[in-house]
């Protein structure tokens, strides 16, 4: 059975509709992620789900129970939710220990039990030599983990993430993002996780919601996301991705025969029909070659090159338009101005469905 | 880790449909707007009412009007009071705005020094500093006529504090901190890479100041004027000590000759009318000033601030601040201790003239004076707590939006800055002296108007404090099972501890030195140490005055400490403190 049921959800402050029509059924042990840039109404989904904020039209259920309508809502005192936020919002004023302690607190655990509970939470997130210090004295790090670790004392139903990372540095970001993936796995968590960074979402993530204006662009496993985006935003919201104009051929089964940039090879047709399609290049398949050939056939110029150490980026100019460009192989890379021949290898180009209307 | 066997429980009897709309906390949030409503509201709309009543009928009636401004003598007091805000609004910001560039942008020396100058003329009570020029600039035996007539050997002094041009001097002197802190606030926020900027687009020093510095901080030092104008307008002491012997009238000491016997408070309401009118009006065209475009605030932290180096007119800007500081600070104390410690006044400084004999008589001897210390004590703690829970409840619902048009609320509590005290205290007494409540000459009523008075201050801290405090601290609380009331306890009341500390002395300082509202609302045994020296300087006993004055100034120092200690030496010189 389903943890967690939306049925079309929606939020409207005054005339703004921050949610429109948002379903989502959540499974027990699932890893969900609300993914979109600011604005999309990521935030807002959560706040409902956590109880902050009624509906305005839809329910929520948990467990086959309603706990969100128009019409009233289940405070979240009341929910057995947890959430980390993304201040982390650790109490100032507690120690680690009490600030881990503080729900048990609440459910009027004996002090014994309080203690032997936050001891085993803290060692899992290797902060038990820390009990007693005070939050000022932590680190970015250290706070987000004393943050996970008062949520996960609770032995929550449901746990929800609002952009939990987005205050720490690039490298400690991963690290985090590893951990909690892990922790969930772990402890078979339910999961609902808010964020804008898409590297973040398709890491950690069983499945992801991609929201745009309000709406959901696209949901699905992580994979789909990137590999078969469901419309231009999506394609180019997830990673970076060259729109093209490019002709279908014909279709066959599942594949259909493209051709573009003068090269031509086979990708799934996605129910398109032969002719004038739209296309999603991702810069990393696109290939650039000194010299013509077989799979190097539209000339191109090197207009701009950016050499980032791991990999170089290229802005190609094309007769298609400018291309941006990855390529991580080049032992010499181009200079600016350099003529260059583009072939594509056949993952990472996809098809994106035109919108029907 | 249990969690796989806990997590297959129900969430605890989930009842979909009032809940979390309705609880405890809500009858908390009816009673503070009810509270509201008797302090705010409930005089306001008494002291319009009352204005257009008959006495002892209540009839409606213009008649009050006819009256309040039937005389020319009447209609005299209110262009006086215009002319003497204009006036010592303008002297204050001759005052105020140098000292507050050379304190806030400059190498001068002792800018601390001028800084804790500035603090000790702002905590001086308006009537000190009147009954010390009075020493000083009396016709006659006042010292700097003395002083006069000794170095030139004239046979009269130049100085009569008695006429418009000293109550002027008088006012400004203890009126220009306004500016001051305003001036200041501003200036910080300029930073050095603004000025740096013009200077390398090859703006000279002056050059720079004049286009770029001035024009950042003019609206606030406009709006120092403005609040000055208007505190000038507002006061009673200096006028009642000063403007009265010299036979001219104010709003404000015209307001109170209405109140004198027989009491004619529908008159005094239909006077007000001009004086709440004119308060109205500015503090709208401050708010304007001040929130236009293009004025210094909310850059952020303002960048490095590096002073601007005076060279050889350092020494000129120090001897300035140190001139202001001699006529509000240094020449006025060193003549009330005099006074404090004399026989009389008038016999100088010679060991035989000393005496202990004035704390003496104030603090045992004196029927009531010890107890309107107390009483100013008593009811300036009860006020200040008042306000402090007051406002904070209210900044509350108004930042967590949790009752709709709660912005109104916020309005309300802010009211009371437009409303002058005479204003106030007239108000009140149309509210609440009457039958069935009765309550004139009670401690009630003065500790209502003190907190009424002072809701605007307690406000505005409030709301700062709350704003700061990320509303997911709560939520982080509600989340994890504990209710609002909890979240109020345990996390919002500890993590604002300091600056409701800091709220609370901002209220209580000056609320043991308030008169205007108390002097048309204190009976026999509710007078206050304010009012007690405003009676002796009627009787002319300036040594016992000068004893009790001092007495009140020692009492706030350790206030003045705690303060300092909890929230930063210049606590009271910020802008959220006026």
């Amino acid at each position: 059975m389903s943890k967690l049921v939306l049925k079309n959800v929606s939020r409207r402050y005054g005339t703004f509709e921050a949610v429109a029509d948002f379903s989502l059924e959540l499974k027990k042990g699932e890893f969900v992620s609300l993914l979109g840039p600011s604005g999309c109404g990521k935030t807002t989904t959560l706040r409902m789900i956590a109880g902050f904020a009624p509906p305005s039209t839809g329910t929520i259920e948990m467990d086959g129970q309603q706990i969100s309508a128009p019409s009233g809502v289940v405070p979240p005192e009341r929910r057995r939710m947890s959430m980390i936020f993304q201040s982390y919002a650790i109490w100032p004023n507690m120690t680690v220990g009490e600030n881990v302690g503080f729900g048990l607190q609440v459910r009027k655990m004996s002090r014994a039990e309080i203690d032997r509970r936050v001891d085993a939470i803290l060692d899992v997130v290797q902060m038990r030599n820390l009990k007693g210090r005070y939050p000022s004295e932590l680190s970015g790090g250290q706070q987000q983990r004393v943050a996970v670790a008062r949520a996960l004392v609770l032995e929550p139903q449901v746990l929800l993430f609002d952009e939990p990372l987005s205050n720490l540095d690039a490298k400690l970001r991963r690290r985090v993002r590893e951990d909690i993936r892990e922790l969930q796995l772990s402890l078979n968590l339910t999961v609902a996780y808010v964020t804008h960074d898409q590297q973040e979402a398709l890491a950690v993530s069983d499945r992801v919601i991609v929201m745009s204006n309000a709406r959901v662009a696209q949901s699905g496993r992580p994979r789909e996301i990137y590999e078969q985006p469901a419309d231009l935003f999506v394609a180019d919201f997830i990673g970076d991705a060259n729109i093209l104009d490019a002709e279908l051929i014909s279709v066959n089964g599942g594949q259909g025969r493209l051709n573009v940039l003068g090269v031509e090879l086979d990708v799934p047709h996605r129910n398109a029909e032969p002719g004038s399609v739209k296309i999603a290049i991702r810069p990393e398949s696109v290939l650039l070659n000194a010299a013509p050939g077989s799979n190097a056939a539209t000339p191109g110029e090197i207009l701009k090159a950016s050499y980032l150490g791991a990999h170089i980026e290229y802005t190609v100019q094309t007769t298609h338009g400018p291309l941006f460009v990855v390529d991580r192989v080049t032992l010499e890379p181009f200079g600016v101005g350099t003529g260059v021949w583009l072939g594509l290898c056949s993952n990472g180009v996809t098809i994106v469905p035109e919108p029907s209307r | 880790m249990a969690v796989a066997a806990t997590s297959s429980e129900t969430p605890e009897a989930p009842v979909p449909r009032v809940a979390g709309r309705w609880d405890a906390t809500w009858l908390l949030w009816i009673a503070i707007i009810a509270i509201l409503l008797i302090l705010v509201v409930s005089p306001f709309v008494y002291l319009v009412l009352t204005s257009f009543q008959a006495e002892k009928t209540g009839d409606f009636t213009l008649s009050n009007y006819a009256t309040a401004y039937g005389r020319a003598r009447y209609i005299d007091a209110l262009f006086n009071s215009l002319q003497l805000g204009a006036w010592a609004a303008l002297l204050a910001g001759v005052f105020a705005v140098p000292l507050a560039w050379g304190v806030a942008r400059t190498d001068m020396p002792g800018r601390g020094l001028t800084r804790m100058l500035v603090l000790a003329t702002f905590i001086t009570p308006p009537y000190t500093g009147a009954v010390a020029w009075i020493l000083l600039a009396g016709p006659n035996a006042g010292w700097l006529n003395r002083f006069y007539m000794f170095a030139t050997g004239a046979e009269a002094g130049p100085f009569n504090i008695y006429s418009f041009t000293g109550l002027v001097v008088v006012i400004a002197l203890y009126s220009f901190p306004y500016i001051f802190i305003f001036t200041t606030a501003a200036l910080e926020l300029v930073s050095s890479e603004m000025e740096d900027a013009a200077n390398i687009l090859g703006a000279g020093t002056w050059r720079t100041m004049r286009r770029v510095t001035l024009p950042l901080a003019l609206p606030a030092i406009l709006g120092g004027l403005i609040i000055c104008f208007l505190e000038a307008i507002a006061l009673f002491a200096s006028p009642a000590m000063i403007a009265i012997p010299a036979r001219f009238n104010v709003v404000t000491t015209q307001l109170y000759q209405f109140f004198g016997n027989p009491v004619r408070v529908e008159v005094a309401a239909a006077y007000a009318m001009p004086l709440l009118g004119v308060t109205v009006l500015l503090i709208l065209v401050q708010r304007l000033i001040t929130s236009r475009k293009g004025f210094a605030t909310l850059t952020g932290k303002g960048g490095e601030r590096r002073p601007i180096r005076l060279g050889r007119w350092r020494w000129a800007m120090f001897g300035y601040a140190m001139f202001v500081a001699s006529l509000s600070v240094f020449l006025p104390y060193v003549f009330l201790v005099q006074s404090s410690f004399a026989k009389a006044w008038g016999r100088g400084f010679s060991f035989d003239n000393l005496t202990l004999r004035n704390f003496n008589f104030v603090l045992f001897e004196h029927a009531t004076a010890a107890q309107s210390v107390i009483n100013s004590f008593l009811y300036a703690a009860a006020a200040a707590t008042a306000a402090v829970l007051i406002t904070l409840g209210i900044a509350y619902i108004v930042t967590r939006r949790l009752v709709p048009f709660a912005e109104i609320l916020g309005f309300l509590c802010l009211a009371p800055f437009v409303i002058p005290g005479v204003v106030l205290a007239i108000g009140f007494y149309a509210a609440y002296a009457p039958p069935p409540l009765s309550l004139y000459g009670t401690a009630l009523i003065l500790i209502l108007a003190f907190t009424t008075r002072f809701l605007p201050i307690g406000y505005v801290n409030a709301s700062a404090a709350l704003r700061s405090l990320n509303p997911e601290m709560e939520e982080a609380v509600r989340v994890l099972g504990g209710s609002r009331v909890m979240a109020l306890r345990r996390v919002v009341a500890p993590l604002l501890k300091r600056s409701l500390l800091g709220a609370w002395l901002l209220i209580f300082i000056p609320a043991t030195r308030e008169l205007s509202s108390a002097i048309f609302l204190y009976g026999p045994n509710t007078k206050v140490a304010s009012v007690m020296i405003f009676d002796m300087s009627e009787e002319g006993n300036f040594e016992y005055l000068s004893a009790l004055a001092l007495i009140l100034q020692v009492l706030t120092l350790p206030l003045l400490w705690i303060g300092q200690r909890a929230l930063g030496r210049d606590f009271m010189l910020r802008r959220t403190a006026t």
